[in-house]
């Protein structure tokens, strides 16, 4: 069907391939493409600033995809996610001033190790269900910030370690705009690995055990193989972002990777859309804007009333994660789907647009 | 071998567990009668404590009556919370739930570092003596208070379940919702009965601990301390959830001991808890009194 240009007014599949093809039309093909060359030309077009969030939404949505594939995907729910995040941060940062491995390896081979910490951390898992695994993912995130701060031969302890720049065959990349391809050609690679992980039988084992574990573990779904191995894959992918965060800052410590980023995370992939890959981009962009657009609204009231009766600009940081549980709030009573299902709807309307019933 | 700090330890963990306890069977019996894990169990606390250093201070309440007030507060702060927030969330999957929790504790948070600031500030003093000597041990007249008020909570809760009209209620809805729905109970009334509960025992143990080491954003963490104990008890057992607050309550000082006497590793104490917590799921992942799951197709 991929001869197709325009979305079709039914579903005219005749075969699994037609159905599970990334692109059902080859405008949607081409309007993907266009938009990651569009995307290319960032960098010369917007100012540093703007430069900075593109970077943080890539780096976020990497992170978010992998907690996407156990929440959205697989059903589990993990509070721990951004100590994973951390922990990729760490091992990138240690293995290049350590072992000297140049920074184009080290940052997949954080992938590696964070994921293999994220299967210790998922053999509970293998065991438990819904709420049983949350308090154990909420466990690992206080032992793995208990860690951080202990294991000083790892990450410093209190003093910050230092992240070398990124690095490519001897050839030193400097500042964000040529660091901003390094980020875009990793989410394409994650979000394209991601896309066609769900089309395989593998994705489509892990989305099983979400709509019903008893039904597929009698189908012949190993629910342990499958309920860690998406712990794995989420820790993967947050040992990613988490090493690409490491070589962007150039310095890791041990602020940040919180419980309360843990919250912003599992935000990111509830407003974007739980199980949908495009829907995490969303949800990112959302959250990375939210406090900045916030920042920008209070500098905005500076002096005005409102100003003085909420006292913004001592307030701002508090304000700030009040919205984060306010919108999760309205997003999860209001919008439970996110926004992947306003966009489709959007998409439904203009399909049929002038003649809508 | 400190005998002396170990046994200061143990009284300490002992007081401490039977706050934990009393945490932990609050939170338990919103699990019991919502079917919710409530991760804003900390923050109830924190917001309790709160009024009563506001009413007490700013307004300058005695507190034979700001604690009172202070209750009211909370017990109709649960049964609105219950209704706007939670009740939209009924049918929905556990994963909406707990985030709408973890959701809530954000708020909750944030709004109270918002009004009354990030410092630590102290409760007024309550009472006049200081110290009292108990078999040659020095134990501080707060820690007693908190000990006896701990007990006369589990005491109240014990004879609410078994013998109160509404109590039988309550453990008819936990058994089953159907059933009791069609013996003419409101399950609506009986869900918000559980929060408006669950808040007003929270506060209780909230101003305790505010009397004891002061209100700061830090009381919050009293909320997390609970799954372990919780875990540990069995989560839909309520004399489960005060054993297992007492032995995590003793466990964490007996960490504390043995730290700062052998190890010398340091802050072994905030994190045992979380230790134990894992070797309960992986051992025993129902605890010590919880009901095993079994499901049939």
């Amino acid at each position: 069907m991929a001869g197709q240009t325009l979305i079709p007014a039914g579903d005219f599949r005749t075969s699994y391939a037609a159905d599970t093809t990334v692109f059902p039309t080859t405008t949607s093909r081409n309007a993907m493409i266009a938009g990651i060359v569009l995307v290319c030309f960032a960098p010369h077009v917007v100012n540093e600033y703007i430069l900075s969030l593109l970077i943080q939404i890539g780096i976020f949505g990497i992170a978010a995809l992998g907690l996407n594939i156990v929440v959205g995907f697989t059903g589990q729910i993990s509070i721990g996610h951004a100590a994973f995040f951390g922990f990729g941060a760490f091992t990138s940062a240690y293995l290049s001033n350590r072992f000297g491995i140049p920074v184009f390896f080290c940052i997949p081979l954080a992938g590696v190790v964070t994921a293999a910490v994220g299967l210790v951390f998922g053999l509970p898992a293998a065991r438990l269900k819904g709420l049983y695994l949350a308090i154990a993912t909420l466990a690992a995130q206080y032992i793995l910030l208990d860690f951080f701060a202990r294991a000083e031969w790892f990450t410093g302890g209190s003093v910050p370690a230092s992240a070398e720049p990124f690095s490519i065959f001897g050839y030193m990349l400097r500042g964000d705009k040529q660091y901003f391809y390094v980020v875009l050609a990793y989410v394409i690679v994650c979000y394209l690995l991601v896309t066609n992980l769900i089309r395989s039988r593998d994705g489509r084992a892990l989305v099983a055990v979400r709509d019903h574990y008893l039904s597929a573990e009698i189908m012949g779904i190993n629910l342990t193989k499958y309920r860690t191995l998406s712990f794995g894959l989420a820790a993967f992918f947050a040992g990613v972002g988490g090493a690409l965060y490491a070589h962007y800052n150039q310095v890791v410590s041990n602020e940040g990777f919180g419980i309360d980023r843990s919250i912003i995370f599992l935000a990111m992939i509830i407003i974007g859309g739980l199980g949908s890959i495009m829907g995490t981009l969303m949800g990112t962009a959302f959250m990375v804007l939210l406090p900045e657009s916030m920042e920008w609204l209070s500098v905005a009231l500076r002096d005005s009333p409102i100003d003085q009766f909420l006292g913004l600009k001592n307030n701002i940081a508090f304000l700030r994660e009040m919205a984060i549980g306010v919108i999760i709030i309205v997003f999860l009573v209001f919008e439970p789907d996110g926004l992947a299902h306003r966009w489709r709807q959007i998409k439904a309307y203009w399909k049929l647009y002038p003649f809508s019933h | 071998m400190n005998t002396q700090l170990l046994i200061q330890l143990l009284v300490n963990g002992l007081v401490v567990g039977t706050l934990y306890g009393v945490v932990a069977m609050s939170f338990v019996l919103i699990y019991k009668a919502t079917q919710v894990v409530n991760f804003a169990q900390g923050e109830l606390l924190l917001v309790g404590a709160w009024v009563c250093w506001w009413l007490l201070t700013k307004y300058q309440v005695p507190f034979y009556l700001g604690m009172p007030i202070t209750l009211v507060f909370m017990f109709l702060f649960g049964i609105a919370i219950q209704i706007v927030i939670l009740r939209p969330m009924i049918g929905e999957p556990i994963i909406s739930v707990i985030m709408v929790t973890i959701a809530l504790s954000t708020v909750f948070s944030a709004l109270m570092k918002w009004m009354f600031g990030v410092n630590l500030q102290p409760f007024p003093r309550i009472f006049q003596t200081q110290n009292v000597n108990i078999l040659g041990l020095q134990v501080q007249t707060v820690y007693l208070m908190s000990l006896a008020v701990s007990v006369a909570m589990m005491v109240g809760m014990a004879w609410f379940f078994r013998l109160s009209k509404y109590g039988l209620a309550m453990r008819a809805t936990a058994f089953n919702q159907q059933v009791a729905q069609s013996l003419g109970i409101s399950v609506k009334s009986v869900f918000a009965m559980a929060w408006a509960i669950s808040a007003t025992v929270s506060a209780v143990a909230g101003v305790v601990v505010a009397v004891v080491n002061g209100v700061s954003a830090g009381l919050s963490a009293y909320g997390v301390k609970v799954f372990p104990a919780a875990i540990l008890g069995g989560l839909d057992s309520v004399g489960g959830a005060v054993l297992g607050g007492i032995i995590i309550g003793l466990l964490e000082n007996v960490a504390h001991f043995l730290d700062s006497e052998y190890l010398h590793w340091g802050n072994l104490y905030e994190i045992a808890p979380f230790y134990a917590l894992i070797i309960i799921l992986m051992i025993k992942p129902y605890g010590l009194f919880g009901t095993k799951d079994i499901e049939r197709v």
